[in-house]
């Protein structure tokens, strides 16, 4: 995605684990926004599923939002550590995004709908060059 | 015949809902098949059209395999797959060759044979971290993203969905989910094809082991295995049958097949309201029938937290009022109007193909006044709804036969 005053990757060591997470000293979230209707997309797409038109440009997200539901995963995929928390966020000023609560304990009392949270960054994984994949959740803004 | 004249079910058979280790996919739609055909009082000769609806196998031609079992009579097959909404686009496929004038009869078949799969939608293998990252896909990820970037299996997807309810209406809660459960448990208890035929109190079903939170293990429907079948027929056929088939004969009033439209948000959790209000609202219209009318509904309650927002979806309660509904009792089977007295796919189990199927079978069963133990007094008309994320939705309102 362009964007070209945030990387995506800083240096050898460390990648975003989604092209839509851009690290640096701000880390922050983009999307291909499309020029015709501004519906966004954290995916490449050939041609708006809003309105088919296919001119897309790239908009920064913002780091804060409200917890529109969630869910806390018990049983999880083989190989991904449990309880965890899924959410679906609303940004501050439009578009909607998926990841993992985080910095919390994953209990009911802990999370509830509407909660406002800001993004945080955190290692994720490291490939046999120590290169570091990073992800992003969502932690509450109060903590 | 006008493509305006209804299509009939002439016949309709499913087998239990289980698990099935002595019979393969064919024995299964093939009894379903046969027990469809012998309903009706006809057999593959009469038949124009044969569609089959199998989801994990859907390149396997079953549809051919199942002809070399019942008759291979050299009529058009079509092999269908459409997500959970699998079987009930298996019977469209069959309606429209019959709206459209080449078919006078046809028989659809669902099937599924899953055994114990486990929880769906996440990679089968989960894709492991690469030794050097690379970027891939649509999202240029360089490691998988279920349990990174939130949840995509089903228990945590539709937990998500009904909590999404929860944010927007008042009177919702883990309680109220858990309730549907309880209802759809003890409703099984008296259909002798579920898969599961127990009841539990709301305690038991709330202090279950949590697969995704609201969604404990019994608020989550088993995979399993299984088939149903449907014969179909045009008005123009019918009445040249014997009257005995014209008055057991189930009258198709509507047949609605949607798939999800853009809405905000849609691209990170699946929409499964938007396509669900919007084939309701086509098939009340289609049919003249208004939800009130409705003497039973079989909807898709693949877990609990689905169930409960369909019931707005669906229209059957007011409008943001699930939790009030089924706080009241409103889809008991004593209740306004009676949801899955079959123990839905929470109990009677979701073999998927076979799910948008076996969900007429019940309807028309109850509409014929044959449904047993389980029977809704004196049921005329109801309605049957799957969904399977991606999304499809098929909705089919059945009315007695009335000839």
């Amino acid at each position: 995605m362009g964007d070209e005053t945030a990387p995506d990757e800083i240096g050898p060591k460390q990648m975003a684990m989604v092209e839509y997470l851009k690290l640096g000293d701000d880390p922050h979230l983009v999307a291909y926004v499309c020029d015709a209707c501004g519906a966004t997309y954290f995916d490449r797409r050939n041609a708006c599923a809003a309105c088919g038109a296919r001119d897309f440009s790239t908009g920064r997200l913002a780091n804060t939002g409200a917890v529109r539901t969630f869910t806390i995963v018990h049983r999880a995929a083989r190989g991904v550590p449990a309880p965890y928390i899924s959410a679906v966020v609303d940004l501050d000023g439009g578009g909607r995004v998926k990841s993992n609560i985080i910095n919390i304990e994953p209990t009911p009392s802990n999370v509830s709908l509407g909660m406002r949270v800001r993004l945080a960054t955190y290692v994720t994984a490291t490939d046999d060059d120590g290169n570091e994949a990073v992800a992003f959740g969502y932690e509450p803004e109060a903590a | 015949m006008s493509n305006q004249d209804p299509v009939w079910i002439l016949g309709t058979s499913m087998t239990k809902f289980g698990r099935y280790a002595d019979k393969d996919l064919i024995d299964l739609a093939a009894e379903a098949s046969l027990g469809a055909l012998d309903d009706g009082g006809v057999t593959m000769a009469d038949m124009d059209v044969l569609a089959a609806g199998c989801l994990y196998e859907a390149n396997g031609g079953v549809g051919q395999r199942l002809q070399k079992q019942l008759g291979q009579t050299g009529i058009p097959v079509y092999n269908v797959a459409n997500a959970c909404a699998t079987g009930a686009t298996a019977v469209r496929t069959v309606m429209m060759a019959i709206k459209s004038g080449e078919a006078q009869m046809g028989l659809a078949v669902g099937v599924e044979q899953m055994g114990k799969m486990g929880m769906l939608g996440a990679d089968r293998a989960a894709r492991s971290d690469k030794q050097v990252f690379e970027r891939k896909g649509r999202f240029g990820s360089v490691v998988g993203v279920e349990g990174r970037l939130g949840t995509n299996m089903m228990p945590g997807v539709f937990a998500q969905a009904g909590m999404e309810y929860a944010y927007e209406n008042d009177g919702v809660g883990f309680e109220q989910f858990a309730k549907v459960a309880q209802k759809n448990h003890e409703h099984s208890t008296l259909n002798p094809l579920a898969q599961y035929r127990k009841a539990f109190t709301l305690d038991e079903v709330m202090s279950s082991e949590v697969i995704a939170y609201p969604n404990t293990l019994l608020m989550c429907c088993p995979t399993g295995d299984g088939s149903a079948a449907v014969v179909l027929v045009s008005d123009e056929k019918l009445k040249t049958l014997p009257r005995e088939q014209q008055r057991r004969a189930v009258k198709v009033s509507a047949s609605v097949l949607t798939s999800d439209p853009w809405t905000e948000g849609c691209q990170v959790q699946p929409d499964v309201n938007t396509l669900t209000r919007n084939a309701a609202d086509a098939a009340y219209e289609d049919s003249g029938v208004d939800p009130a009318d409705l003497d039973l509904v079989e909807l898709h309650d693949c877990f609990a937290t689905a169930e409960l927002r369909h019931y707005d979806n669906l229209r059957l309660c007011e409008p943001g009022g699930a939790g009030e509904w089924i706080d009241r009792g409103g889809p008991w089977r004593d209740g306004e109007i009676p949801v899955n007295v079959s123990g839905g796919l929470l109990s009677k189990g979701h073999p998927i193909g076979a799910t948008g199927v076996a969900n007429l079978f019940e309807v028309a069963t109850h509409v014929r006044g044959e449904a047993g133990d389980r029977q809704v007094p004196d049921a005329k008309v109801g309605l049957a709804h799957v969904i399977g994320l991606g999304s499809s939705c098929g909705v089919h309102i059945l009315e007695r036969s009335g000839l």
